[in-house]
């Protein structure tokens, strides 16, 4: 996998003044997509995507299905190379430092950058807790507490009150919603910069996503984040920024248009996102 | 106006007189069938008699559940007892090759025969002087060291194949599909030839694990294989969402996840070992005495000395054989209860807390719970947080 970038000398230099992403404090991060190119064998599924997704800001991600918003999501914290033949041209910095730079491992940038699936999916095979610390355990971060890590993982989830009890039980045995909370909670304890969000809601009910938005709302204050919604309310409701992604016929996605929320669903640029968002097609 | 009595459509319950009516009808089909084969024809055999008997059952149980009850509740009685005959059948051969062994091997069977050997048995010696201690030592060394080979290699095949992938998986998969095809026999002289004549080694119970080891690969390989291919690959992403390198993906998460179907997996390959003859008549060839050391001189093994003794003259040398062949039983079902108990997932199943909170909440049990406030406070260490309770496996899936 390689980044076909041309300021290969710019990397270098910026590399040498701000380290790696090993070295980069966790906190908020911002996250710039700068001329993303994806494609699956020899088959192109985006092209020309820049994108700044702001600290502590929300980003919403829409548009219809097989535009790429998801491709583009897992391009975020390079879960898209592990899919076979996926191939990527362009760079993603957070906070400046590229997270495809050839010196970063690919594992250093999903510890910055995490993420929440569509499908809510905790390990059976772990308690609730085990669950929280799973992401520390796996990148042997030692000498943190783990209660306390327990605990605070759970509140910023919304979840604590709900589990502060049966934290010995499995995480499969809390509904839908709670779940979910527990993958976000799972998610948050490895201190990540920024939090991507696939469809968070799209397996839940009405009240589990009432929850989740609220979760979203409160964890902006600790990182950036980055959802995938195909609930137009929805990304009212939650975001601070929106990209309109839109591919038409057998021709790769990109983005028609990116701003505030309000801007996107108020007073549209662009014609296809106005009739996007006003429901006229998608 | 009177109310009317609402009855269900179907029902399921099945009261004391529905025992009766079946009771009754299968007594009077009994009657027919026995004056239609003493008494009006010439037909003999307990094989026709249970088959004509059988199906004149089911035809008059059908009618009389048709007289007595709704046309569904007759076609629900009669299936059920289809199909309950059909289980019954299948469970036949099981119950009688348990019950012939247990009857046979019964004679000898004492606490006697679990610590003696055969040294110093001879064809007039007394008939419980004998024991298969010697067996029991030797099928536990072939068979654990057999699994001490197999079982690693055969769960790196298997995550080879479903996990890690390659240009090679295919011709892997080919391979083990192939060896599952060995016959045993093959499998010992195989061993026989490389190990015993090419590196000029002797019979031993190491050369028998050998053996053992190349049909307990297969069976391992595609049993784990299949349990892991379940889990699903939302895990997998979430893990490696997580950062977590890929040998760790596996090991923390797939494998755990996978627990209840790998131990099932390991436990069809070490059975189908430890029950196999042929290919140690080769590599173990057979003792009368105690020889503890697997990797040098030949051994006894409890299917082995089942078959080398029933091809004796003697009544006592066959029971013997029989004997050992119902300890072969009984060490089977050992290993598999405590393979259960040990290795039965803490966190499969229907969750022993969940049900327990459930029967709580009900009002039959008022006690508290004391898992579910254990706290885990153990710090950073997250490895060691074993808790075997083997109940929950065991309720998940006897």
């Amino acid at each position: 996998m390689t980044v076909t970038d041309n300021s290969t000398q710019m990397w270098e230099e910026r590399f040498a003044a701000i380290g790696g992403l090993d070295t980069m404090e966790s906190s908020a991060g911002e996250l710039v997509a700068r001329d993303v190119h994806a494609w699956f064998g020899k088959r192109m599924v985006l092209e020309h995507v820049d994108l700044t997704m702001e600290r502590h800001k929300v980003t919403a991600l829409i548009g219809p299905s097989g535009c790429g918003k998801s491709t583009f999501l897992r391009i975020l914290n390079r879960m898209h190379e592990t899919i076979p033949g996926a191939q990527l041209a362009g760079a993603v910095e957070l906070n400046g430092i590229n997270i495809y730079d050839p010196r970063e491992r690919a594992a250093s940038a999903r510890r910055h950058v995490g993420m929440v699936f569509q499908r809510p999916n905790p390990f059976p095979a772990m308690t609730i807790r085990e669950n929280v610390l799973a992401g520390l355990r796996f990148n042997k971060v030692k000498g943190a507490d783990a209660d306390a890590v327990v605990e605070e993982s759970l509140t910023k989830a919304g979840l604590w009150n709900e589990v502060k009890n049966r934290l010995a039980e499995p995480g499969g045995g809390l509904s839908g919603g709670q779940q979910q909370r527990l993958c976000i909670a799972r998610g948050l304890a490895v201190r990540p910069s920024v939090l991507l969000m696939d469809e968070p809601c799209s397996a839940l009910d009405p009240t589990s996503t009432r929850r989740i938005e609220q979760t979203i709302a409160e964890i902006s204050q600790e990182v950036t984040v980055v959802i995938v919604t195909h609930n137009m309310q929805q990304a009212i409701r939650v975001s601070d920024h929106c990209a309109f992604f839109l591919a038409a016929e057998n021709e790769p996605g990109c983005i028609v248009e990116a701003g505030s929320t309000e801007q996107i669903f108020g007073s549209p640029v662009d014609p296809r996102t106005d009739d996007y968002v006003n429901g006229r097609f998608g | 106006m009177e109310p009317i009595k609402i009855k269900p459509l179907r029902p399921r319950e099945f009261k004391p007189s529905d025992v009766v009516v079946l009771a009754l009808t299968a007594l009077s089909t009994y009657s027919i069938t026995w004056i239609v084969f003493h008494q009006l024809t010439l037909f003999s055999g307990a094989l026709g008699f249970v088959v004509i008997w059988t199906l004149l059952f089911l035809g008059l149980y059908w009618l009389v559940n048709r007289q007595l009850f709704t046309r569904q509740v007759a076609i629900d009685r009669f299936v059920a007892a289809l199909m309950t005959l059909g289980a019954l059948l299948m469970f036949l051969p099981l119950v009688m090759v348990t019950s012939f062994v247990l009857i046979r091997g019964w004679n000898l069977l004492s606490a006697h025969v679990f610590v003696a050997t055969q040294k110093g048995v001879s064809s007039l010696s007394d008939p419980g002087q004998a024991g298969v201690a010697h067996a029991i030592v030797g099928t536990l060394e072939q068979v654990g060291l057999a699994a001490l080979i197999g079982v690693p290699a055969a769960v790196l095949t298997a995550i080879f194949i479903n996990e890690i992938g390659g240009p090679f998986t295919k011709t892997v998969r080919v391979v083990v599909t192939a060896m599952s095809g060995t016959p045993a026999i093959v499998a010992g002289i195989f061993i026989y030839a490389v190990w015993i004549q090419a590196f000029h080694q002797g019979y031993s119970g190491f050369a028998g694990a050998l053996a053992l080891a190349v049909l307990l690969l297969p069976t391992v390989t595609r049993g784990t294989e299949e349990v892991l291919k379940i889990v699903h690959q939302d895990l997998r992403e979430a893990s490696i969402a997580l950062a977590a390198p890929e040998w760790r993906t596996v090991w923390s998460v797939v494998l755990p996840t996978a627990r209840s179907g790998l131990v099932t997996s390991i436990l069809l390959g070490i059975a189908v070992s430890i029950g196999e003859t042929a290919p140690l008549l080769m590599t173990v060839f057979g003792n009368k005495l105690m020889n503890s050391n697997p990797f040098s001189g030949p051994q006894a093994a409890l299917p082995l000395l089942a078959y080398q003794q029933i091809k004796l003259p003697l009544q006592s040398e066959i029971d013997l054989g029989y004997t050992a062949a119902l300890v072969l039983f009984l060490l089977v079902f050992t290993l598999f209860v405590l393979a259960r108990i040990f290795a039965g997932g803490r966190l499969k199943g229907p969750s022993f807390a969940r049900m327990r909170s459930r029967i709580v909440a009900a009002g039959l049990g008022a006690t508290a719970m004391p898992d579910d406030l254990e706290a885990n406070g153990d710090g950073t260490d997250f490895q060691n947080q074993q808790r075997p309770t083997g109940q929950e496996g065991e309720l998940g899936r006897s």
